[in-house]
């Protein structure tokens, strides 16, 4: 449908009205249909400058040396020759970083694979699965998110201590296997992403429960499990409380070996940017990589009014 | 419905005798104990690990919080609310919850600012869409710890570049970690830094979902872009703000990332100037003290802190709820 002429407005709804529709056909419509002008993108650029420039101005520190530091507050515009020394001096620090990256390689990998893996399973359940209490259990898993289980840290270090696990991985790896978020998350996209005929059409070929999980949930959940995958992939590699807690100087993750290398290197910042820029580089590629589905993960996960 | 369906199959194996009832019966029985349990097999990995590493812990550390209780020595005498009294007598308790809960106002409040209006600019029909947003989530994948020892460069007393700009246009060098606020200042800093993209898509995901219908009629009702903002924009946006504000009040309030790496020593400033309350429950924990319960009754104070404030903020979703059925009346008289 065209919208009607301008005299044809103006005949039927007044001057002001064909006024007020030429400027809204002049600047293209509102919302959806609108380009936006220089200045949305200006402002735009402001913020991403706000948001990456702290990660440029570590990499020039990290490719400085100590002194020029100390010197000139201010850092030049571009990054100085000393970036792969500093890296040396870091490897070959006494924090432990080739078994820190290790760590946090394991963990991460470990904990984000089981979060899937359980979480999908249980939004299987709830979404698809008939069971007496499932509307309660699913209440009580999301009213779960809002305890917030760091506070339960000396008990679980006491638990710790006791299974002897104090020092060691699967310490920060069991509390990481399965996350009520990812159950909910789960929940939320099997409902709508897998058809009730998907699965009774596995279930009358003979498949079981599991097998139908395994070749029909699973596969229709690879969207979503991909965002919660790389979610929590980001925040066991990014998290220092616990692991700073239960492992200690001894078997860090990269996290608590920045923190050893702060404590130990205090006035070296070339060096201590280098391990900051040394941790952040894994992340940052699997940024590039994956970044668009964790950026369309967070756009779908929001609360929507 | 059941009735129905089970004649047939109960009469199914004497139809045909030759084909081995028994093992069809037993297959059946499988399949039925299969349909009745999985559910529960599937669920139950969270439960377990929500029991051990969740509930227990929060119920044990009320239960700890009572007793003389050493990180070394292990569980002593009943003591009853003795700790808490401890606690409460001790000036460090004190700032530590004061600066908690003014971190905690510098960051959620000009974070939720920003990134409301940041997200209402990438709401805008623009071209590369994906990559903008993907720009405002790269902090997003730098760990608090890397962020704070940026950001402690930044807020050096003698060397940073806080200082260094602030001098250009001639302010005088403030001290960072000297005084109280501006250690806040730059410690929320840091948190707005992290999140402030993270947040922005969340509230821009709410944006996109608001109907352009509300727009087109207050276009119509010659409403500007500012009107519009604030007449329709934050009105929808209320639930997923509540939503934002609760996720950021329970991070928020256990805040000890940042505070800890903002000097090498990790206490908090000479002063506890910008000590939190989750660095003085670790402090009482494994630092000089190892009272286990001292620090379990400090969490378990900050536990109830955290659910009350949730409670509040249940109430005033209750109340814009209803507020929300307003605006949505509203919408209905100006669609007919």
């Amino acid at each position: 449908m065209s919208a009607p002429s301008l005299p044809y407005v103006r005949q039927t709804a007044g001057a002001g009205a064909a006024r007020a529709a030429a400027r809204r056909r002049r600047s293209g419509g509102h919302g959806s249909e609108r380009r936006p002008g220089w200045v949305t993108y200006l402002l735009l650029t402001l913020a991403l400058a706000v948001f990456v420039l702290p990660i440029y101005y570590a990499f020039l520190l990290a490719s400085s040396d100590a002194q020029t530091i100390a010197q000139n507050p201010i850092p030049g515009l571009l990054p100085e020759g000393n970036f792969l020394a500093n890296v040396q001096r870091v490897l070959e620090s006494d924090i432990g970083f080739w078994q820190a990256l290790t760590n946090s390689v394991i963990v991460a990998t470990v904990t984000s694979a089981t979060t899937v893996l359980f979480s999908t399973l249980a939004g299987f359940s709830f979404s698809k699965l008939r069971f007496r209490g499932r509307k309660g259990l699913l209440l009580f898993v999301i009213a779960t998110t809002a305890v917030p289980t760091q506070l339960g840290i000396i008990p679980l270090f006491i638990v710790m201590s006791q299974l002897g696990w104090i020092g060691q991985l699967q310490a920060v790896i069991v509390p990481g296997l399965v996350t009520a978020f990812g159950v909910f998350w789960m929940t939320q996209y099997l409902e709508s992403a897998l058809p009730y005929e998907l699965i009774e059409a596995a279930r009358v070929d003979g498949a079981s429960m599991i097998r139908t999980f395994w070749s029909v949930a699973l596969p229709a959940a690879r969207p979503a499990a991909v965002m919660l995958g790389l979610f929590t992939f980001v925040a066991s590699w990014t998290n220092f409380f616990w692991p700073f807690i239960v492992l200690g100087s001894t078997n860090p993750t990269l996290p608590v070996a920045l923190q050893l290398l702060q404590a130990s290197y205090f006035k070296d910042m070339s060096l201590i940017m280098a391990g900051v820029v040394l941790s952040t580089i894994p992340l940052l590629v699997l940024f590039a990589v994956a970044g668009r589905q964790l950026v369309a993960g967070i756009m779908a996960g929001a609360v929507k009014g | 419905m059941a009735t129905s369906t089970r004649p047939p199959r109960m009469r199914r194996p004497a139809q045909d005798p030759s084909r081995a009832p028994r093992r069809v019966g037993f297959s059946q029985t499988l399949s039925r104990w299969d349909v009745k349990v999985s559910p529960y097999l599937y669920i139950s990995p969270f439960f377990l690990l929500f029991g051990l590493t969740g509930l227990f812990p929060l119920l044990y550390t009320a239960y700890v919080s009572v007793f003389d209780w050493h990180l070394l020595g292990g569980q002593g005498d009943f003591v009853g609310f003795e700790n808490f009294a401890f606690v409460f007598n001790e000036p460090n308790f004190w700032k530590g919850l004061r600066n908690t809960f003014s971190i905690f106002a510098l960051s959620t409040i000009p974070q939720l600012m920003v990134a409301v209006v940041l997200a209402a600019i990438l709401d805008a029909n623009l071209r590369a869409k994906t990559f903008w947003r993907m720009g405002v989530l790269v902090p997003y994948v730098v760990a608090p710890v890397a962020v704070a020892l940026i950001f402690g460069k930044v807020f050096a007393d003698q060397s940073g570049v806080a200082n260094a700009v602030l001098a250009l246009v001639g302010i005088d060098p403030i001290g960072w970690h000297a005084q109280p606020l501006p250690s806040h200042i730059a410690i929320a800093t840091m948190v707005n830094f992290r999140w402030t993209g993270y947040n922005t898509l969340i509230l821009l995901a709410a944006m996109q979902a608001v109907p352009r219908d509300l727009y087109e009629a207050a276009v119509i009702d010659g409403a500007g872009r500012v009107r519009q903002f604030f007449s329709i924009t934050i009105p929808q946006l209320r639930p997923t703000i509540i939503f934002v504000v609760i996720t950021s009040t329970i991070g928020g309030l256990q805040i000890f990332d940042e505070p800890r790496m903002f000097d090498q020593l990790g206490q908090g400033g000479p002063g506890r100037q910008w000590m939190t309350v989750t660095m003085y429950v670790y402090e009482l924990a494994f630092g000089s003290q190892k009272s286990f319960g001292r620090a379990a009754a400090v969490a378990w104070v900050l536990f109830i802190i955290i659910v009350a404030i949730g409670l509040l903020n249940f109430w005033l979703t209750q109340r814009i709820a209803s507020d929300g059925s307003a605006t949505a009346k509203a919408r209905k008289k100006v669609a007919r």
